[in-house]
């Protein structure tokens, strides 16, 4: 996968736990949660989400990976790249 | 405020399948509109059941609905109407002041079926577990929900006591304002059933599962072909204020807990005892200070089932054949058997008699069981009485739970 198609499938898994949220003015670079009505259970859920369709496994020690758009991105981009 | 307070009901928001008002509910059970359909159930192909149609979006959002379970969002749908309804202001008594007390018959099961089911399809590996399951299977997750949705943090619990726990629901809302510990009650029962395979299962292997051509037809308690229960979900809540705080509010007023009961048979798993069913109803008159003869309407739990059916009308033709201006119906011939919810429902279907005088008729009795005759039973059209001020609402459960509520109509005086 490229990076835009990781970037795209990470939209995509959010936009399905987020259903009410607009995802089209994303900024790549704010943290997720300062742009998004993301809790706990919803970090949660992409981590789960990410396991279901991609078998990629996101270690509790690695979550602050997952800050921005940006860094979720580069942190999964060697584990998805060969997808 | 005192342990005898008299508690009055002041609020009605609800969801069954042939209404999601009660003026919808009421005009369905005045003109015969059934609100049982066929639906598919997982391993078991299709079923005869139950089905609400409200707008689960109309108090939350996608996300809220995606996360909670199917019971949580029955109970915000009903719990916002009934506050609407109420013309309740929650910040007056305080949001700390309002309890919510929800009836269940079971709660978790349709969560539980469906993550297992998924993690079928994971290969049983547990990391494919969700951790949604704890929150959602909890036994207070629907009135938990209500509180996370309606901001009140004052108690909540679910109250499990099978198929009689909606009356169990106001009882309790009843017992919390008159020890003074809340000012609101939202009281009443919830049921997401109808999307457990394991629950049409477990009736079907009992022999206790209705099945009929016509969907409409397969609930018909009393009648002599009847063959099981109708599973369906629906919820119905109450606003329940002490009668003072109605009145200084100026509160509509539906009408008044005039007494209540419940115990145990402690005699079977499933098999209803009609002498404990006698008891309690003997005893919840005799809290209301009333004779069967003072009963107007008597709204009976009969589910179809064979023997349930029959030891209910024991019980009742023990009490009530005496009584010439005592009548009877059924409101799960309409609308199946909605578990948590149907005390509840049931007894809100028959609270507008107060004001129509009409005694809606209980429906699909071709033929009556000889078994089940019963002195009044009003079948097929709705009998207008000149005045209705009474109404006893049976509801029973597996384990042997009996509750009967009693609730008269409010005639305006603090003295009455």
């Amino acid at each position: 996968m490229t990076k835009e198609d990781i970037s795209q499938a990470v939209i995509d898994i959010i936009q399905e736990i987020l259903p009410d949220e607009d995802m089209g003015g994303l900024d790549q670079e704010k943290p997720l949660r300062d742009q998004l009505e993301l809790d706990s259970m919803d970090f949660l859920d992409i981590v789960m989400e990410l396991r279901k369709r991609y078998s990629v496994e996101v270690p509790e020690k690695d979550y602050m990976e997952l800050n921005t758009l940006q860094s979720t991105v580069q942190y999964l981009q060697p584990k998805m790249e060969s997808l | 405020m005192a342990l005898d307070s008299r508690i009055v009901i002041t609020g009605i928001g609800l969801t069954a399948p042939n209404g999601d008002s009660l003026s919808e509910f009421r005009n369905s059970l005045l003109n015969g509109i059934s609100g049982v359909e066929t639906i598919e159930t997982r391993y078991m192909n299709t079923v005869p059941a139950g089905v609400c149609h409200f707008d689960q979006y109309k108090y939350q959002n996608k996300k809220q609905v995606r996360r909670g379970t199917r019971a949580g969002s029955i109970s915000i749908y009903c719990a916002n109407e009934a506050i609407t309804d109420a013309g309740l202001d929650l910040d007056v008594p305080g949001r700390d002041r309002v309890g919510v007390f929800l009836g269940i018959t079971e709660h978790g099961t349709v969560e539980t079926e469906n993550e297992v089911y998924n993690l079928g399809q994971y290969g049983n590996d547990v990391k494919f577990w969700t951790h949604h399951h704890n929150p959602r299977t909890v036994a207070n997750n629907p009135a938990g929900e209500v509180t996370l949705n309606m901001k009140i943090s004052g108690p909540h619990l679910c109250i499990g006591a099978a198929c009689a726990a909606g009356n169990l629901g106001l009882i309790y809302g009843a017992q919390m304002l008159r020890l003074g510990e809340i000012d609101v009650a939202l009281a009443g029962g919830v049921s997401e059933s109808i999307h457990s395979f394991g629950i049409f299962a477990s009736f079907k292997s009992q022999g206790a599962l209705a099945v009929n051509e016509d969907p409409a037809k397969a609930s018909r308690p009393f009648d002599k072909d009847r063959n099981g229960i109708v599973v369906a979900e629906g919820g119905c809540v109450y606003i329940l204020e002490r009668l003072e705080d109605a009145l200084a509010r100026d509160a509509k007023i539906y009408g008044e807990i005039a007494g209540y009961a419940y115990n145990s048979d402690a005699s079977d798993f499933v098999l209803p005892n009609p002498t404990r069913q006698a008891q309690c109803i003997r005893l919840a008159l005799k809290r209301a200070g009333m004779a069967p003869s003072d009963i107007d309407i008597v709204n009976t739990h009969g589910t179809g089932t064979k023997q349930g059916d029959e030891f209910e009308c024991q019980a009742i033709n023990e009490i009530f054949n005496g009584s010439e201006t005592s009548y009877i119906n059924n409101t799960k011939s309409y609308i199946g058997h909605a578990m948590g919810a149907a005390g509840a429902l049931e007894l809100a279907g028959n609270i507008p008699s107060f004001t129509d005088s009409y005694v809606h008729p209980t429906i699909n009795i071709d033929n009556i069981d000889p078994e089940c005759e019963l002195k009044n039973l009003v079948i097929g059209t709705p009998k207008k009485l000149d005045h209705v001020d009474t109404i006893l609402n049976n509801s029973f459960g597996m384990l042997g739970i009996n509750s009967v509520i009693i609730v008269k109509r409010y005639k305006g005086s603090l003295e009455t």
